[in-house]
């Protein structure tokens, strides 16, 4: 393959925001000059990238493949190709399948399977618990050396307080995280939406915001009892982001996540009863959001990722409390997020960073490094146009999942191209690739 | 829009008070006889012609109002549905003699409702029709038995009947619409 | 029952009216609420005749579809449509095929198949009926759906009450019971707010749903007392709610005795409020439980001036529902 120059664009990565141009050769970043600078071979092609963000590829650290068992919602095929679609080089997949990923067997499959039609780095999450069950600890070590990054019994909070402590100590050994639901589920058995006004007037029974941080600081406690890593995902409450603060202030070992969703939206979405607004934990309060943001600001929240949940046409096309949870983000996760931009909320460089070297930084170096643009390392690039305005088709979604409230919504801010490995795996028709 | 004056309240006044001396003679037994006015115009006018008839013959005639919306035969059409006013007749209709007062008799439609409406509410002896003015163009087999005025129109112009009691004034004017111009 | 003589305001102008489906009350303005007021009037009407029956909407079809056990409502559903003269079928959604697993949407696409003009719907789920009117063509008409809304009960509350009483502006209502589980209760402070009444709900904080109370454009404004009597004092409207035993087994109350000691409407009670105070209850009424038979059953009761004045509220509505029923 001829080395590919993208030239022209903003290159934003850690340490660097600065106009330039890129190449890539033989699948690694070879060279990176500023301002008008040609690299010192003349052989390559052309990628245009004036007017547009250059990046690393962005980063999930939680979304849901469905395979094996779930086909029919989204497959690894399907899936990595919605992440390419939404500028995402690595996504780690959650391991609420059917069987569930808590042994060498499962991994296996999702490794090679990734390997054989997934068109972006899949990295597998082994179970907390044996057939997540939330009783007995899973072979942590045997799906540590199978290749996981981190353990979870997502879709489900580890409930037990015995387990969870254990998980946190045993996994030290590994040092990879425990990434917990937290969610104490007496307090939202039937609940449909976020417990407040709105759900009031709907009549929906509602999950309240103590749910989620009663966990959270019970997580919080057991971290610091045992010294292990432990991982928040998807945090939505005012609550719980205090409670991180405080925990970080103290050096308890902790990150956490925050999906695009919960940044951007608010209860008043279920208004009408639109199912594809049901997600758990639900869209929160205009309060709950401006706490997020800070956490964001101020690296209480380390990271974003999708949460991405897929599901068919017909699961979601019921009655409200019928409908499944799930919000399909991979492909609206950009577009979405830059609203935070343009409103002056968070700035670009952050935004990058928190899709790209942050989540990197939890996943650790075991499959190299990954969410840098440095010179040598597999080239996994975005690129992306900050300010272009495009509408949101379910239709047209490379996901199975076609599940999302945003549809029919302008937005502003899209993907262009996404290149892994350095193959392109995602490109806008917009695009050209010019050869040298 | 061009109107004209068809009819002043000098007009319908003397109407009235004919159309009264014409129910007088037609109508031998006054006892049995019920005056019914159709909602909205045909009510004050049932109430004068009762008025004269007083008047004139010295027989208190017991006056009747009827709501007809729920009977009309093109509510499947309407985006919204006409406001429905109070049926109120005061005695039993059962082999009375009933006159249905209304405005302006153009299809038929209406009377064609009201005559429904009333045997929903009873089996009167025989049912008449005063109108105040009819304008032709019936889409029904209807005829009234008291006219007021004749007036002859086309589809374009609408008959346009106001009263004192409903709109402060009393008239009959003749409007003549714009008609559709060809190839614009 | 004597009834004062009320002199309806009876408006000349073209109704103003832009409802193709009753979902819920709450976007209900005044004006819409006086014209089903003044209809309902004519409707009472015809149902004093010998013959009760208008040809009005001859050849429509209504269809019943019902997800949840009811009689009175059903039933006042189905008179009310026959009045009107169209075509009734009652679908019992418990034993039909939908119990063998056929969805809502799929029910509904097979009744719009069959050419229903309107379909009332009672479901369990709240927004069954929002979800209906996204995929059929029908107009859709709640009568009840999970804890949310009520509008038909509503309205015919509003209506008796109307019937009674001069002007509504300025009364006060009051609401005791289970207000969280209640679709009745949370249309009625929507229904009630609208026309200008003060209301006042009564209940224990465990069955008071999140958010009211307090100021928010998203809720009606009501006032908060957890003590009945002086909840009760100067209530020109109490309405007792009914209250399902099984919330004791959930854990929401300490025992249905305590309920009834706390917030049972007695006639002791019932002094607090006017002396020409009305009582109400969407029924069926649990006797001794939350309302003592006494007051049941007493000169202020209205609760049987409720359901007959049901069929002729919702006489009106199936009536001023928009024509166009075919987009």
């Amino acid at each position: 393959m001829k080395p590919l120059l993208i030239q022209g664009g903003r290159i934003i990565d850690e340490g660097i925001d600065v106009t330039g141009s890129l190449l890539i050769t033989e699948g690694k970043v070879s060279w990176l000059g500023k301002g008008e600078e040609t690299p010192p071979q003349p052989d390559y092609d052309v990628l245009h990238a004036q007017g547009l963000i250059v990046c690393p590829g962005f980063i999930d650290l939680h979304c849901h493949l469905r395979q094996p068992g779930d086909e029919e919602k989204e497959t690894i095929a399907t899936g990595t190709r919605a992440a390419a679609r939404g500028g995402f080089t690595t996504i780690c997949c959650m391991p609420n399948t059917n069987p569930p990923l808590d042994n060498q067997t499962t991994i296996e499959f999702i490794r090679s399977k990734s390997a054989l039609e997934g068109v972006v780095r899949v990295l597998p999450i082994g179970c907390i618990s044996k057939g997540r069950k939330g009783e007995e600890l899973a072979e942590m070590g045997e799906l540590a050396s199978a290749g996981v990054i981190a353990f979870s019994d997502d879709g489900e909070p580890a409930l037990n307080s015995y387990l969870m402590r254990q998980a946190l100590d045993y996994s030290r050994a590994f040092d990879l995280p425990i990434i917990d639901h937290c969610e104490d589920k007496a307090l939202t058995e039937g609940g449909q939406m976020n417990e407040g006004i709105i759900s009031t007037r709907l009549g929906l029974r509602g999950i309240p915001s103590a749910a989620e941080e009663i966990i959270v600081a019970r997580d919080l406690a057991l971290a610091q009892l045992t010294g292990g890593r432990l991982h928040i995902a998807h945090v939505t409450t005012e609550g719980s982001v205090d409670l991180i603060r405080r925990a970080k202030d103290k050096g308890i070992k902790v990150t956490a996540e925050v999906t695009p969703h919960h940044l951007t939206l608010t209860e008043e979405r279920v208004i009408g009863y639109d199912t594809n607004a049901k997600v758990n934990p639900p869209l929160r309060t205009k309060q709950d959001i401006k706490a997020l943001i800070q956490g964001l600001s101020d690296n209480t929240i380390d990271i974003i990722a999708t949460d991405h949940a897929p599901h068919t046409e017909a699961d979601k096309l019921c009655e409200f409390d019928l409908a499944p949870f799930g919000i399909s983000g991979l492909e609206t996760a950009l577009g979405s997020l830059m609203s935070l931009v343009h409103d002056g909320e968070i700035s670009l460089v952050t935004l990058i960073a928190k899709l790209t070297h942050e989540p990197a930084r939890i996943i650790g170096n075991r499959y190299g490094r990954l969410g840098t643009l440095a010179i040598g390392v597999p080239a996994d690039v975005t690129i992306f146009d900050p300010a272009l305005e495009w509408v949101v088709e379910p239709k047209a979604f490379a996901s199975k999942g076609k599940n999302t409230p945003l549809a029919g919504e302008r937005l502003k801010g899209r993907v262009m191209a996404t290149i892994y490995h350095g193959e392109l795996v995602y490109k806008d028709d917009s695009i050209t690739v010019k050869e040298g | 829009m061009p109107t004209k004056v068809i009819m002043t309240e000098e007009d319908i006044k003397r109407t009235l008070a004919r159309i009264a001396h014409e129910i007088i003679e037609r109508n031998e037994l006054l006892q049995d006889l019920i005056l019914v006015g159709v909602h909205t115009r045909g009510v004050p006018l049932a109430k004068h012609l009762a008025a004269n008839i007083e008047s004139f013959g010295g027989v208190k005639i017991p006056v009747g109002t009827l709501d007809i919306s729920l009977y009309r035969d093109d509510l499947s059409s309407l985006e919204l549905k006409p406001l429905v006013k109070l049926t109120d007749i005061p005695a039993t209709i059962d082999g009375k003699s009933i006159v249905l007062v209304d405005d302006v008799l153009y299809t038929g439609r209406s009377t064609r409702a009201a005559m429904d409406a009333l045997t929903d509410l009873g089996r009167p002896r025989l049912i008449q029709l005063a109108v105040l003015v009819d304008r032709g163009h019936r889409e029904l087999p209807i005829r009234a038995d008291y006219v007021g005025k004749n007036i002859p129109s086309s589809k374009h112009e609408e008959i346009k009947v106001k009263l004192k009691e409903t709109d402060g004034v009393d008239e009959v004017a003749i409007i003549t619409t714009p008609v559709a111009k060809e190839g614009r | 029952m004597r009834t004062t003589q009320v002199k309806p305001k009876v408006p000349e102008t073209t109704p103003v009216w832009r409802h193709h489906h009753i979902l819920d009350i709450d976007d209900f303005t005044g004006e819409e609420i006086e014209l089903v007021f003044h209809t309902t009037k004519a409707m009472k009407e015809i149902l004093s005749r010998p013959i009760k029956r208008v040809p009005t909407l001859r050849g429509k079809t209504i269809v019943t579809l019902f997800y949840e056990p009811s009689t009175r409502t059903r039933l006042s559903f189905e008179l009310a449509a026959k009045n009107l003269s169209a075509d009734v079928v009652n679908l019992n959604a418990l034993v039909s095929s939908v119990a063998k697993g056929e969805s809502l949407v799929d029910t509904l696409g097979t009744l719009q198949a069959l050419g229903a003009d309107i379909i009332v719907m009672r479901h369990p789920h709240s927004g069954a009926p929002y979800i209906a009117t996204r995929y059929i063509e029908a107009s859709i008409v709640n009568a009840g759906d999970g804890w949310h809304a009520h509008p038909t009960q509503a309205l015919l509350d509003l209506y008796t009450l109307y019937e009674h009483k001069e002007s509504l502006k300025g009364l006060k209502a009051v609401i005791i019971g289970d207000i969280m589980h209640s679709r009745v209760a949370r249309s009625n402070i929507w229904g009630l707010t609208t026309m200008g009444i003060e209301v006042t709900l009564c209940c224990p904080p465990t069955l008071l749903p999140v958010g009211l109370g307090e100021e928010h454009r998203q809720l009606p404004p009501v006032n908060i007392e957890p003590n009945i009597e002086l909840a009760l004092d100067g209530a020109d409207m109490v309405m007792t709610l009914r209250l399902q035993l099984e919330r004791q087994k959930s854990g929401l109350l300490p025992s249905i005795r305590e309920y009834i000691q706390l917030y049972q409407l007695t006639e002791a009670r019932l002094a607090r409020a006017k002396a020409d105070a009305l009582v109400f209850h969407p029924g069926p009424v649990n006797e001794g439980v939350e309302i003592s038979p006494a007051v049941a059953h007493g000169p202020q009761s209205v609760i049987n001036e409720q359901v007959s004045n049901g069929v002729a509220v919702r006489m009106a509505l199936l009536y001023l529902l928009t024509g166009s029923q075919k987009r």
